[in-house]
């Protein structure tokens, strides 16, 4: 099985919007190949026919009465966990720059 | 007050009979975890919120399910007002605006919530050392690690610092940090109680449960706790289907492996001879693809925790993602790799329907017995720093544990004695889906059957 490259780390770092050191990802290649490896092993198992499970408890569409809940947090209680807000709303990073030609 | 007492029954008898008063309770509980911060089991003391409580107790003393039962819930579940960090530096300042569904019913039950357990961050760890707050101490032995992920909630209620404690199982969180410290930890069916206000972790996994020094005090804590709440569509009112005929518990060949610890395996074994001394029948059976439980664990898990940790972005609440530890960025990157383009099918479907056979081995099982009685850990509580260095050494410990996550199944863990250098000792059991019944009638049966007495370190 192929082992991580340092090109995997750093693309499956980006994906996951984590910005590594150099250190970091020193350490963290060998560690991730190893564990890849590991897990590696369920290759050998016949799973022909074999239906995926992700719902232990045999549960589909739940589904929920389209009513009113009056209970709800308010404006405040909703920012309380930051303390980057103007004017009742959340601050955010921009994502965009200006034109560079203005 | 002398002595603190042992269970939820005699905390209740006491109060009602005016032998002590809440409050007294609480100032005994702090004095206690004050003296024992070396063990750094604690990461939010609430000392007003208890005060508080106890008093609100007194002025109208009525038999409540969990009247002054003072529990310490893992950092990992939401209380409104009181600082919640999932022992993270993502959310070292986070105050939430609500509280989890158990820890309303608990409170609303009677519960005086004494403050909040360290834990692995985000619950990633089988130790207690993935805590970016500093590691949790073994109350039996300072050198040793207390188990994880739920390691101060285990330690907490080991050393006495409150009755009862909550925790969340994944892939073992709770059994095995129970196992270490000598304690009962309990692990509900996946779907039996809300996980509504509990920061998630792997969402097809998480299961919420807790410790104590009895199996009926666990027993009552999940008649408080579970049930619907209307805000997580996993749970049911699951319906065991308890058959009258007697008891028959598996002993898995697969658990009795090369690495088991001697002490471990005699502890079980002696047990399991406790169960048939009552008349239990003991039945040899085989899960034939446990060695494959750890790789589908540490693909599913991963997966979901890459998905779960995603919202974590320092703009609604908390700070920004370079403050995630070591292990979290380990789980998120190897989450994104399983889950990434070319790679889906070969490891993330793969270990989904490696989990179906898991499950087929389960349910085959489960037409012949009630129950499986099995080794916690390989090992007793192994040393701070033995398995910090090696990702892959620390998953491991979960390798008798994570199979009742996958299937989806309760399993209690008991506490049955000490080895040669006074760690503690124990076993677990496994039932079907929605028979935690069937756990708790054979966990009290052994207690009983043994004259169970708790102690403190």
């Amino acid at each position: 099985m192929a082992r991580l490259t340092k090109a995997d780390v750093l693309h499956v770092a980006r994906l996951a919007k984590l910005n590594l050191t150099d250190n970091e990802i020193k350490k963290f290649l060998p560690q991730l190949s190893s564990i890849v490896d590991y897990i590696s092993e369920l290759e050998k198992v016949d799973t022909k026919n074999i239906e995926p499970t992700s719902q232990t408890t045999g549960l589909t569409n739940v589904f929920r009465g389209d009513d009113i809940k009056l209970s709800s947090i308010d404006q405040n209680k909703a920012l309380s966990g930051t303390d980057k807000t103007h004017n009742g709303y959340f601050k955010v990073p921009a994502i965009l720059e200006g034109r560079s030609d203005k | 007050m002398n002595t603190i007492p042992f269970t939820i029954r005699e905390t209740k008898e006491g109060l009602l009979a005016k032998k002590f008063s809440a409050v007294e309770l609480v100032d005994e509980y702090l004095s206690r975890i004050e003296k024992n911060k070396d063990l750094n089991a604690f990461l939010t003391i609430s000392d007003e919120v208890a005060y508080k409580k106890a008093k609100e107790l007194e002025s109208n003393l009525e038999d409540l399910p969990l009247l002054g039962t003072v529990v310490a819930h893992k950092d990992l579940f939401l209380t409104e007002g009181v600082r919640t960090t999932a022992a993270s530096k993502v959310l070292e300042s986070y105050v939430p605006a609500y509280s989890s569904t158990v820890v309303e019913r608990m409170e609303k039950a009677g519960a005086i919530m004494i403050g909040k357990t360290n834990c692995d961050a985000w619950a990633h760890g089988a130790s207690g050392e993935n805590s970016d707050f500093s590691p949790t101490k073994n109350p039996w032995n300072k050198k040793h690690v207390p188990g994880g992920s739920s390691s101060g909630s285990a330690a907490s209620v080991a050393a006495g610092l409150s009755l009862v404690a909550t925790g969340t199982d994944t892939g073992g969180s709770i059994r095995e940090p129970a196992n270490f410290c000598g304690v009962v930890g309990f692990k509900p069916t996946y779907g039996a109680v809300s996980r509504y206000g509990v920061i998630a972790m792997s969402s097809s996994l998480d299961s919420i449960g807790s410790f104590g020094h009895t199996v009926e005090d666990v027993e009552t804590i999940f008649n408080v706790v579970k049930g619907p709440d209307g805000f997580d569509s996993t749970v049911t009112n699951g319906q065991s289907l308890i058959t009258n005929r007697k008891f028959r518990i598996g002993i898995p060949k697969e658990y009795f492996i090369d690495g088991l610890d001697r002490e471990v395996e005699k502890s079980v074994l002696t047990a399991s001879q406790v169960f048939k001394d009552n008349g239990i029948e003991l039945v040899d059976i085989s899960l034939p693809n446990t060695k494959y439980a750890i790789d589908v664990y540490y693909i599913v898990q991963p997966a979901e925790v890459s998905s779960n940790l995603g919202r974590y972005d320092g703009i609604r609440y908390g700070n920004g993602r370079d403050l995630f530890g070591a292990e979290a960025k380990r789980r998120i990157m190897l989450g994104t790799y399983v889950l990434s383009a070319g790679y889906y099918d070969a490891y993330y479907l793969k270990a989904q329907k490696v989990r179906s056979l898991l499950i087929q081995d389960f349910d085959n099982v489960f037409e012949k017995v009630d129950a499986i009685i099995a080794p916690v850990s390989p090992t007793p509580a192994f040393k701070l720093e033995e398995k910090a260095a090696d990702p892959l050494q620390m998953y491991l410990a979960d390798i008798f544990t994570v199979s009742a996550n996958l299937v989806g199944i309760p399993g209690l863990a008991v506490p049955s004695g000490f080895n040669s250098e006074n760690l503690p000792l124990g076993f677990q059991l496994m039932a079907p889906r929605f028979c935690e019944s069937t756990l708790f009638e054979l966990g009290k049966l052994y207690q009983k059957s043994v004259s169970y007495v708790p102690k403190l370190p």
